[in-house]
């Protein structure tokens, strides 16, 4: 270090003398940003697909759910979330018919209804970002929709097209998009699932692969078989008899039976529209030819924001939507939020930002600092930097430390609609299956187990216990004692105590384990934990398994793989215990509770049942409770399968994580939303404070420089002195 | 020279298919292509036919090595291995596997990783040169002793401790350079200050001492001491005869680096942000990419190949006694 001061201090001059620094030295952005209305968010993994009909990730959907626009949306700021219509006009309630076509009262028994039958109306006038797709010349020709491949072939981004345009959103875009989720080269991950529902979708795919595979062949004969510019397929050509365009403003879709959750699809970016123009336009031979000229990486959205910078290596950047028709700020909020400050826009238009820059942070540390610098606008909290940013009172409630708030920044909590358990493999012999030895034992294993001291110890107490697969906030979870797992807690001084290790014993023992050991053989109980060994790190979670299963003395041996082997043994049962995840796709009890629906076992049919759980009973009850709507009765089927699900104690309940978020005093309107990403355009900047505060903390420390020069003078001295000793000595000692 | 440039050229084509193959069987040895599919496919609802269709696109639906349902040279060559490996000859790098140009990211890329190698490269060979001559100079004074002690403990410290030490006390701290990031042209300096500070902090220990000794062991020869007699001052004798000979065993070591500066550096583009080849290839790595994990060690063992036929050349150029008969 000390070698390194000088050229430090030497190139610090050349960088200020070249101007590229503004008043604070360590400002990542370029200098003519500043003061702008720009919000700075970061982000880590590049975004493998921006495209709506393949994008299923909530870390894509943070990008393009601020460009494409379904129907629907939540309400930015009621609890529990509530569907709100964005592109279109209301939210669509369901005609239900019968065979005949006939339409029956919204009462009417499931199983007299054939198909139920949404007609969406969609706002006129909303208008598309300008884009290159849409331009024409002056006889209203398309520009660049038949370009010949040398052409493209010098293109790079969509800035390269100079003249871009525009075209009014139709119903027609809304149709085309749920086409393409039949389309075998977009490969959407919800094909199989909406297909059991969305009339004629199955016959599509079958109709567009038979007519890809002809295009494959044909392409190959005259290109070979790398090639990837495989000709258009207008999906305009092809009848999807379950949806139809009404009107130029309206549309329907016809699904078998009846599936209230779909309107809870409407608000995912696979529902969005999607314009001819631009599925044609990114589809000319050479786009795909290595530059992704594609819809994975320039989406093309009615959105407040649209992409103009796709760099996922560093940067991407969105920038306000010209063509944007605004949308008014919610007028209403949940409790709390006026007092908060978060009815303080309330009907006025957004979006308040004029861009967006993500950088990539692909490390904790620069992304935390510079958090604190002042140069991302909010964070997110890791758990080495746990506490110094929050404190837990003796309460359990969480509040900022004084650092932070000394720094103005503000904290937001939320518990997330996913779940987080250790699941039992129902195929296994030992701890699967509906005997009375095995239930006991996974009973037993579930009171060991202690959630609370996990949450503690390696969730920085951010977590909910879980009583059961339904997360807080979602229809279905009960608060108290009403909502108490009785199998692993017991209610005490009005709380949930988890029951102590000697009823877990005791159940042991009935298992036919007593003191761990088979009494049968009197071998040692060894159960095995498939899990992912991500490095060194791991080492304390997995000793804490190891440490929950020994107060019973069983001894658990860890099989640890990478996640493709672990996901390998997952699907094919091959295992015995395994902790695993889940993040609702809706905040509906159905998408909480199907992940241990029988049929929709993992190692049978694929499904995301992992813990191949089967009870007939439960089934039964699920097939009774997903398509009802929220009320009394199906609370009470819920209550009765989770009275089932609690006792064969397929899973060990594991925990619901909270969500920690903190911002800067100068963002405002920042409410934490876990079914949805499209609340930027609500984000509100106070540019000014923001470069107050940057200035204020971000002052240079000039002292070392001169402190690194006065050390390597010191340094040189001595090495002065014996040179000059050395070149006065004579050669030979007198 | 002409015939032995020719002959190492042509003797690297068996090194190059041997490292492709090892590489190709290491990789899926660990994923299948099924485990790529899903890896960009993503987690939730796939599919198998979403699979099938995933691989087929990308041409993974082949066998590995051996095609044995097809007939004659097919055998061999329609098979992912030759597919994927007989164009990389023709530096074609292809397409990574979410469909990026290879070639044009390597093009991208490589900038900021030279930006970012090369001020590190030649101000640290600058800076551990003068060093190791000052330590030799002083030789077997209490200076040279501290100065090795200095060198060693340096030596002793990892790389990573540096990086967060370097930002934690330069970007926060003192708020003199940006933490992390990077901007192309001209305000790239701000960024690369501190990694360049850093890698010639972490590399002193073992650049200096290295070269000491190469000096060191060139102070004892006899010219050495016919140069003294002749009454040369000590600094004449070492920066006219010591530095001269001492610098063709480090001249003919960074003249082999040279080439790979192009690949960057692993740890420090992550930390930094600098989107350079070294994150482009822990990224696909990470990623499960075969497409560019191969490209990149491929380019990495050409260069490896041109820096070493380069390091012979040096030689011949800066030593009159070797010659390559």
């Amino acid at each position: 270090m000390r070698t390194a001061a000088p050229t430090v201090a030497l190139a610090l001059a050349a960088a200020i003398a070249s101007g590229g620094c503004g008043r604070e030295w360590n400002d990542p952005y370029p200098a003519a940003d500043r003061g702008k209305n720009f919000l700075y968010s970061s982000f880590i993994d590049r975004p493998k697909t921006l495209d709506p009909a393949r994008s299923y990730t909530s870390d894509e959907w943070g990008f393009i759910q601020q460009i494409y626009e379904p129907p629907l949306q939540y309400h930015y700021l009621k609890r529990p979330y509530e569907l709100i219509p964005q592109s279109a006009v209301d939210v669509p309630e369901p005609r239900l018919l019968d065979e005949a076509g006939r339409e029956l009262p919204a009462g009417a028994p499931q199983s007299a209804v054939r198909y139920s039958e949404y007609e969406i109306r969609i706002r006129p006038g909303i208008r598309y970002q300008p884009h290159p797709a849409f331009a024409v010349d002056a006889q209203g020709r398309p520009l660049y929709l038949d370009l010949p491949e040398a052409e493209i072939k010098r293109k790079f981004t969509l800035a390269d097209f100079p003249v871009s345009g525009t075209r009014e959103l139709t119903a027609e875009d809304f149709v085309y998009q749920i086409k393409r989720l039949a389309h075998p080269r977009v490969n959407s991950p919800i094909l199989g699932h909406l297909s059991a529902y969305v009339v004629g979708l199955r016959e599509l795919a079958g109709t567009l692969k038979a007519e890809n595979d002809r295009l494959v062949r044909a392409h190959q004969a005259a290109y070979g078989k790398g090639d990837r510019g495989l000709p258009w397929i207008d999906l305009r050509q092809y009848a999807l008899s379950g949806v139809e365009v009404v009107d130029r403003y309206t549309y329907r879709i016809r699904l078998n039976g009846v599936y209230p959750q779909f309107k809870y699809w409407l608000a995912m970016p696979f529902f969005a529209p999607l314009p001819v123009e631009a599925d044609r336009f990114y589809s000319q031979r050479g786009m795909n030819d290595g530059r992704n000229l594609t819809l994975d990486w320039w989406p093309v959205g009615t959105g407040p924001f649209m992409l103009t910078e796709n760099n996922p290596n560093a940067r991407m950047t969105l920038d306000r939507n010209p063509n944007f028709r605004g949308e008014p700020y919610p007028t209403e909020g949940a409790p709390g939020d006026r007092e908060g400050g978060l009815l303080a826009d309330a009907g006025k238009i957004a979006p308040f930002l004029d861009r967006i820059v993500y950088t990539r942070e692909k490390e904790g540390i620069p992304y935390w600092n510079k958090f604190l610098q002042g140069y991302y606008d909010q964070s997110g909290i890791s758990s080495d930097n746990f506490d110094q940013a929050v404190r837990i009172d003796l309460e359990g409630e969480a509040s900022l430390t004084a650092e932070m708030e000394q720094r103005g920044i503000r904290l937001r909590t939320s518990v997330g609609t996913s779940t987080f358990y250790l699941a039992f493999n129902f195929l296994d012999p030992v701890v699967g299956g509906l005997s009375e030895r095995a239930r006991k034992l996974r009973q037993a294993i579930s009171i060991a187990v202690d959630w609370e001291e996990f949450i503690s110890i390696f969730q920085n107490g951010r977590g909910v216990p879980g009583m059961g697969p339904i997360p807080p906030g979602i229809f279905g979870y009960r608060e108290g004692e009403a909502g108490l797992n009785p199998v692993v807690y017991e209610w005490a001084d009005g709380r949930p105590r988890r029951k102590p290790i000697e009823v877990a014993k005791r159940l042991l023992a009935e298992a036919g384990f007593p003191g761990g050991r088979d009494e049968r053989t009197g071998q040692p109980l060894v159960l095995h934990l498939d899990t992912v060994q991500r490095g060194p790190g791991d080492k304390p979670r997995l000793d804490w398994y190891r440490r929950q299963f020994q107060k019973l003395d069983i001894q658990l041996e860890l099989r640890t793989s990478d996640w493709n082997r672990f996901q390998e043994k997952v699907r094919t049962g091959n295992t015995q215990l395994f902790f695993l995840g889940w993040n609702a796709d809706y905040p509906d009890p159905e998408n909480f509770m199907f992940l241990l629906n029988g049929p929709q076992a993992r190692a049978k049919s694929g499904g995301e049942n992992a813990a191949n759980y089967q009870n007939p009973e439960y089934d039964r009850l699920f097939e009774q409770m997903k398509n009802m709507p929220n009320g009394p009765q199906r609370q009470a089927l819920i209550d009765q399968m989770l009275r089932i699900a609690r006792e064969d104690a397929p899973w060990s309940w594991g925990f619901h994580p909270k969500d920690y978020g903190l911002a800067h005093a100068w963002v405002s309107n920042v409410k934490p939303n876990q079914m949805a990403r499209n609340g930027l355009k609500f984000y509100r900047i106070d540019a000014a404070m923001r470069e107050a505060k940057r200035a204020e903390w971000n002052r240079p420390v000039l002292w070392p420089i001169g402190l690194a020069a006065l050390a390597l003078g010191l340094a040189a001295a001595p090495a002065l002195a014996v040179y000059r000793r050395r070149e006065r000595a004579p050669a030979r000692a007198a | 020279m002409l015939a032995y440039i020719l002959r190492r050229v042509l003797s690297a084509i068996p090194i190059l298919v041997g490292v492709n193959l090892i590489t190709f069987t290491l990789f899926f040895v660990v994923n299948t292509p099924e485990d790529m599919a899903r890896m960009q496919l993503g987690a939730k609802r796939v599919t198998p036919e979403a699979i099938e269709q995933w691989k087929a696109e990308r041409g993974y639906d082949r066998p590995l090595l051996w095609n044995a349902g097809a007939e004659g040279t097919r055998r061999l060559t329609d098979t992912i291995f030759f597919e994927k490996s007989a164009k990389l000859f023709a530096f074609d790098f292809g397409n990574a596997d979410d469909g990026r140009s290879i070639g044009h990211e390597i093009r991208a890329r490589m900038w900021p990783s030279l930006a970012l190698a090369v001020p590190s490269f030649l101000v640290g060979l600058a800076v551990y040169v003068s060093a190791a001559l000052a330590l030799a100079f002083f030789r077997a004074t209490y200076l040279d002793f501290w100065g090795v002690v200095v060198c060693v403990a340096m030596m002793s410290v990892s790389t990573l401790f540096y990086i967060i030490g370097g930002q934690f006390l330069v970007s926060k701290l003192w708020s003199l350079v940006p933490i992390s990031g990077y901007q192309p042209g001209l305000d790239s300096a701000k960024f690369l200050l501190l990694p360049v500070a850093i890698a010639l902090a972490a590399g002193f220990g073992e650049g200096v001492r290295l070269y000491r000794t190469f000096f060191l062991e060139e102070i004892g020869k006899d010219y050495v001491r016919t140069a003294r007699a002749k009454g040369l001052a000590e600094t004449a004798v070492l920066f006219r005869h010591v530095l001269k000979n001492g610098s063709i065993p480090i001249l003919t070591g960074v003249v082999a680096a040279i080439p790979k500066l192009f690949l960057g550096s692993l740890l420090a583009e992550s930390f930094f942000g600098i989107p350079g080849l070294g994150s482009y290839t822990i990224d696909a790595i990470q990623a499960q990419d075969f497409a560019v994990v191969r490209a990149m060690v491929f380019l990495g063992s050409v260069l490896t190949i041109v820096g070493y036929l380069l390091a012979d050349i040096s030689y011949t150029l800066v030593d009159p006694r070797v010659r390559f008969e």
